[in-house]
């Protein structure tokens, strides 16, 4: 139990010293980086309270997709950073009233838990100790939660859609390679042989 | 539950092991290598001109439109897998449920095949 804590405060002092690290890092590449590791300690307290699969999940998608976007985002982009932070203030009354926003939510989360000790364990799906993470989620997730699961799909699908409506654009005057007509075309529709008379041009 | 957490165990050792090999070849050169500092040591090498501009420019959309539908796809598959292994106890409506899902975003996959957002022209 001991060493549950200890693994508990140690994910947990690093978790918050990244992400503050995150927003005060000069350098953005290595903002992104220190956000990975904010990933993986998040990824470390959900292993802690037995959530394997959400942490497993954690890692993979947002270490091993979502941040390495950003990362490749952030290296490539034509970004002055000089140019960036002179926006600053101007950006100062928005960004607060979202920190706010965040934290009033945050306070309210607490606070109903202060109200009610005892909310944590009583979800609409209480967490049993029979079975496996991965194995209560499939139970529920596919049957009981139908909606939500579709739902989801629908909103990758809009996902995908938008972000080929935003970005696609085809360039003008490119020829493509298309081979199905390549190996359909034969000699009768490529070739005219003529038969050319001795002395005089075609 | 403290079952669970000691199967963890070997993960925290390769950790720990992996952060005393990773620190002690970050800090052994500090410690024994020879050391001649120079600027143009640090500066980007362009087979033998002066580098043109900053590593920075504006990139073809497309990269990040790719690395977009590679995380919707990885969630996809993310869903798949406690399905997986809970396939037999769901039964039939379990399944179908998976199948919409798929459907639904093999919609988005025709679509985007179609788009030729998957070509590189």
């Amino acid at each position: 139990m001991v060493l549950k804590a200890l693994f508990f405060y140690l994910f947990a002092a690093v978790t918050v010293a990244s992400a503050f690290m995150v927003i005060s890092a000069r350098n953005p590449v290595h903002s992104v980086l220190f956000l990975i590791l904010a990933f993986i300690n998040a990824a470390g307290l959900f292993l802690l309270v037995g959530a394997e699969f959400l942490a497993m999940i954690l890692v993979v998608v947002y270490v091993g997709a979502v941040a390495v976007l950003f990362l490749f985002v952030v290296m490539m982009l034509d970004v002055d950073f000089v140019e960036l932070r002179q926006g600053f203030l101007q950006y100062l009354p928005i960004g607060s009233v979202l920190g706010a926003v965040l934290l009033v939510e945050l306070l309210m989360v607490l606070g109903g838990w202060a109200i009610d000790p005892g909310l944590v364990g009583k979800g609409a799906v209480p967490i049993t100790a029979t079975g496996s993470n991965i194995e209560q989620i499939g139970t529920v997730l596919y049957t009981k939660y139908v909606f939500f699961f579709q739902a989801s799909g629908l909103v990758l699908l809009v996902a995908m859609v938008g972000a080929i409506v935003l970005t696609l654009r085809h360039k003008e005057g490119v020829r493509r390679q298309d081979i199905s007509r390549q190996v359909a075309r034969g000699p009768a529709s490529s070739i005219e042989v003529v038969s050319v008379e001795t002395g005089k041009g075609l | 539950m403290n079952d669970l957490l000691s199967n963890y165990l070997p993960i925290a050792v390769f950790i720990g092991v992996a952060a005393v090999i990773g620190l002690a070849l970050l800090i052994a050169p500090f410690a024994v290598a020879y050391k001649s500092p120079d600027p143009e040591k640090l500066s980007a090498y362009e087979c033998g001109f002066n580098a043109f501009d900053d590593a920075r420019m504006k990139f073809d959309v497309r990269f990040y439109l790719v690395s977009i539908l590679f995380i919707i796809f990885d969630l996809e598959v993310a869903f798949l897998f406690p399905w997986a292994t809970v396939f037999g106890d769901i039964g039939w409506f379990g399944f179908w449920s998976m199948m919409v899902f798929l459907g639904v975003l093999t919609i988005g996959f025709v679509y985007e095949w179609k788009k030729g957002a998957l070509e590189w022209d």
